[in-house]
């Protein structure tokens, strides 16, 4: 917009400047021809003395209502060779007889002036502190000055009309940034809008990539058009970038977690072990006293309980199982009902699977009940509880989705995490038991949770065909 | 205006043979064909030739035409205006018999009295008088009369004028002045009205001119004569009177100054007679004059 208006204020000033120079040039030739016509025309009546008519002759040179009126002089003077007014157009300022110098100023110096230089030629005197600016030419008889026309233009009659012009050129300029200004705006719009656009989504980069990722850049095909593409893959791949990063973090969490678990479980697991034996010694060959039984019965059950919880933290895999058919699908689909029914789900499978996979029935089983289970509970009140299982390409996929509350982004980081369950029923050691086991099988656990929509547990676990 | 000058130089051109070369001859007959219906009878033979001077407004062209029309039809013969640049060519015009009647002023004419034959004086508010005036320009507030305008600027109408020249002359005489020293600067625009708009634009300080010409363009052009103020009036003079050539024909004469006095009493001529401000003419005496010789003897003799 900017180029514009300077464009146009460029050309304005070009074009006034280049009328001001032929207005100068017309009215300085106009004024050397109307000059030296009059030199020619009042020597007759100069040399005859005959004040009349040099006056008549100097008083049609001008047009009191003349249509340019900074062409005509505002005062037409005759000299004599004294250097004397012989007559003049104005005669109260410039009375008959009165000398020039008598009148200062610039009038002065143009005595100066007429004696410069040869007699016989034009001059223009311009004198920068003066009002006026003079040509002169002189009048000559016979190779003799007689004396000289002086006439003088005044410089203020000649800015109305350059005001005039600079007027004219403004309002063209005007009229043509009328036209132009809206086509520029809307060419401007479309040049910088994709930017902005581009730079508003960028601001979003690297804290909101999804904003950033969903932001309605150009789509087209010019230099901006392909920004816009290379923007969007490169926050395609931070984001990817920023998930892989999150989610080894997840894994060595959950591993640090699964590591420390596991050292503390031993370490708790053969203590426990001497003493639960030592109660069922005391059991079998103790005193029976009634007080003790009771005391150490109690703590056996509270020794039980701390069994089950480290156990339970700690998976231990058993080499030797069955291979999981599809019938423990149903089986699981039994142990759940129960649950469901008390919560109104409805619990709806969908299963490819046809034959037994070469994987070991009691962990998948324990994954799929956990997850199950989980389902049922977070579904609504009346809800829905879908399992999909499928294997394809040498994996077990399998999908548990529940339409209940949507997971925080914030809770699903700890989510598998040990009693990390916002839930006040149950140990709090579901997931983490589906995350180890899901780690010995080398698979892989992904959760999803949206808004309003389902959340979705997925495990893929690879399995080898037997040969 | 202008058209009318080259035609009359067009007229004159035959007294001086065909020196020219043919485009002008040609231009300046084609420029008189042109004005024809204005100044027809230009070579017309029988017309009655009339010299005008600025003694009256003279360049009023359809005040003239009018007039000449009047004149035709009254006389019934042709009448030719005819007009110069000042007095003396008139003058010269009608001593050389080559004009029949010429409007005069009353300075040549007791000049020339012996040269010429009085015809009709015009009356002006019923009298047959004038005055000259002498003028400053209306700014001017500190000259009040005469002896003021020592060493200024003085704008005379025309040598051969009575108000216009001969009087300021003889008052300057008759104030022991010498009257082409007491002006530093003097000059003659050959005209009345002329020196009314010097004075008036303050090209000259002073000016003398015909009173019953100031009056009457203070009513055609109050803007012109505004511009003036008149400091002197001088004693009556006779008026500016017509005068026609000696060896004028006694009918002829007889007959134009029946047609003057007669103006005032024919319907056409009484409107004519009261555009010129006029109130008639009468025969008039040379006696009239006596004041003006008696200054132009005065004059002359210093």
């Amino acid at each position: 917009m900017a180029a514009v208006l300077g464009t146009a204020l460029a050309v304005t000033a070009a074009l006034v400047t280049r009328e001001y120079d032929e207005m100068s040039q017309n009215l300085e030739a106009h004024a050397k021809s109307l000059a030296r016509v009059l030199a020619n025309t009042l020597v007759a009546p100069v040399l005859h003395d005959d004040i009349w008519r040099a006056y008549e002759i100097i008083q049609s040179a001008r047009d009191p209502a003349a249509i340019a009126p900074e062409l005509q002089a505002d005062v037409v003077l005759v000299t004599d060779s004294e250097y004397r007014v012989f007559v003049s157009s104005r005669p109260r300022a410039f009375p008959i007889g009165s000398s020039l110098a008598s009148q200062g100023g610039a009038y002065g110096r143009l005595r100066a002036a007429m004696l410069e230089g040869k007699p016989t030629e034009q001059k223009v005197i311009d004198p920068a502190d003066s009002a006026h600016y003079f040509v002169m030419s002189p009048l000559v008889a016979d190779g003799v000055a007689l004396g000289h026309v002086v006439l003088g233009y005044s410089k203020i009659s000649f800015l109305p009309r350059f005001i005039g012009l600079v007027g004219r050129a403004a309002l063209v300029t005007l009229l043509v940034l009328i036209v132009i200004m809206p086509i520029a705006w809307v060419s401007a719009r479309r040049t910088g809008a994709p930017l902005l656009a581009l730079a508003e989504a960028m601001r979003h980069v690297p804290g909101g990539l999804e904003v950033a990722r969903l932001a309605e850049l150009p789509a087209s095909r010019d230099e901006i058009g392909q920004l816009g593409d290379a923007f969007v893959r490169m926050v395609g791949e931070l984001k990817h970038k920023q998930e892989l990063e999150s989610q080894m973090l997840v894994s060595e969490r959950l591993a640090a977690v699964g590591r420390l678990s596991a050292g503390i479980a031993h370490e708790i697991n053969n203590p426990l072990g001497g003493m639960l034996t030592a109660i069922k010694t005391w059991q079998r060959h103790g005193s029976g006293d009634p007080m003790a039984g009771q005391t150490l019965s109690l703590l056996e059950r509270g020794l039980d309980q701390i069994r089950h919880t480290v156990a339970a933290l700690l998976v231990e895999t058993k080499p030797e199982d069955r291979a999981f058919q599809p019938a423990d699908i149903d089986d699981l689909l039994i142990l759940v009902e129960a649950e469901a029914r008390a919560r109104l789900v409805h619990v709806v499978v969908e299963s490819s699977l046809v034959a037994p996979l070469p994987l070991r029935a009691t962990l998948l089983r324990q994954i799929l009940l956990n997850l199950l289970l989980n389902a049922v509970a977070a579904a609504e009140q009346g809800g829905l509880v879908q399992l999909n299982a499928e294997a394809k390409d040498g994996k077990l996929k399998l999908a548990v989705c529940n339409d209940g509350q949507h997971i925080p982004d914030d809770q699903l980081a700890y989510l598998f995490e040990p009693f990390a369950s916002g839930r006040e029923k149950g140990h709090g050691l579901g997931l983490w038991i589906v995350y180890q086991i899901v780690q010995q099988l080398n698979g892989g656990l992904f959760v999803e949770s949206e808004p309003g929509g389902c959340t979705t547990f997925r495990v893929e676990i690879p399995y080898v065909e037997p040969a | 205006m202008q058209a009318l000058a080259l035609i009359i130089v067009a007229m004159n051109e035959g007294d001086h043979g065909s020196a020219k070369s043919r485009r002008r001859v040609f231009l300046r007959s084609a420029l008189a064909i042109a004005a024809m219906p204005l100044l027809p009878a230009h070579a017309e033979a029988g017309a009655l030739r009339i010299g005008l001077t600025p003694v009256f407004l003279d360049d009023q062209l359809s005040f003239l035409t009018r007039w000449r029309a009047w004149l035709e039809r009254q006389l019934k013969r042709p009448v030719v205006f005819v007009q110069r640049g000042n007095y003396r060519e008139v003058l010269d015009l009608i001593r050389g018999g080559k004009i029949d009647f010429a409007w005069i002023c009353g300075y040549p004419y007791v000049r020339y009295r012996h040269e010429l034959r009085l015809v009709a004086v015009p009356l002006w508010r019923g009298r047959p008088y004038y005055q000259s005036y002498l003028i400053v320009p209306a700014d001017d507030a500190k000259s009040n009369s005469l002896t003021d305008l020592r060493g200024k600027v003085f704008a005379y109408s025309d040598p051969d004028s009575n108000s216009g020249y001969l009087y300021p002359q003889y008052r300057l005489t008759a104030l022991g002045e010498n009257p082409s020293t007491f002006f530093s600067r003097h000059f003659f625009t050959w005209g009345h009205r002329k020196v009314i708009e010097a004075v008036g634009a303050g090209l000259a300080d002073g000016g003398a001119v015909d009173g019953y010409v100031w009056e009457t363009l203070a009513e055609f052009h109050p803007k012109l004569t505004g511009a003036t103020r008149i400091i002197e009036r001088s004693p009556e003079f006779g008026h500016p009177p017509f005068a026609a050539r000696a060896d004028i024909a006694e009918l002829e004469l007889r007959q134009f100054r029946a047609v003057l006095l007669g103006m005032s009493s024919d319907t056409e001529g009484a409107e004519l007679l009261r555009l010129l401000r006029l109130d008639g003419f009468v025969a008039g005496r040379g006696s009239l004059f006596n004041e003006i010789a008696r200054m132009a003897a005065r004059v002359r003799r210093t």
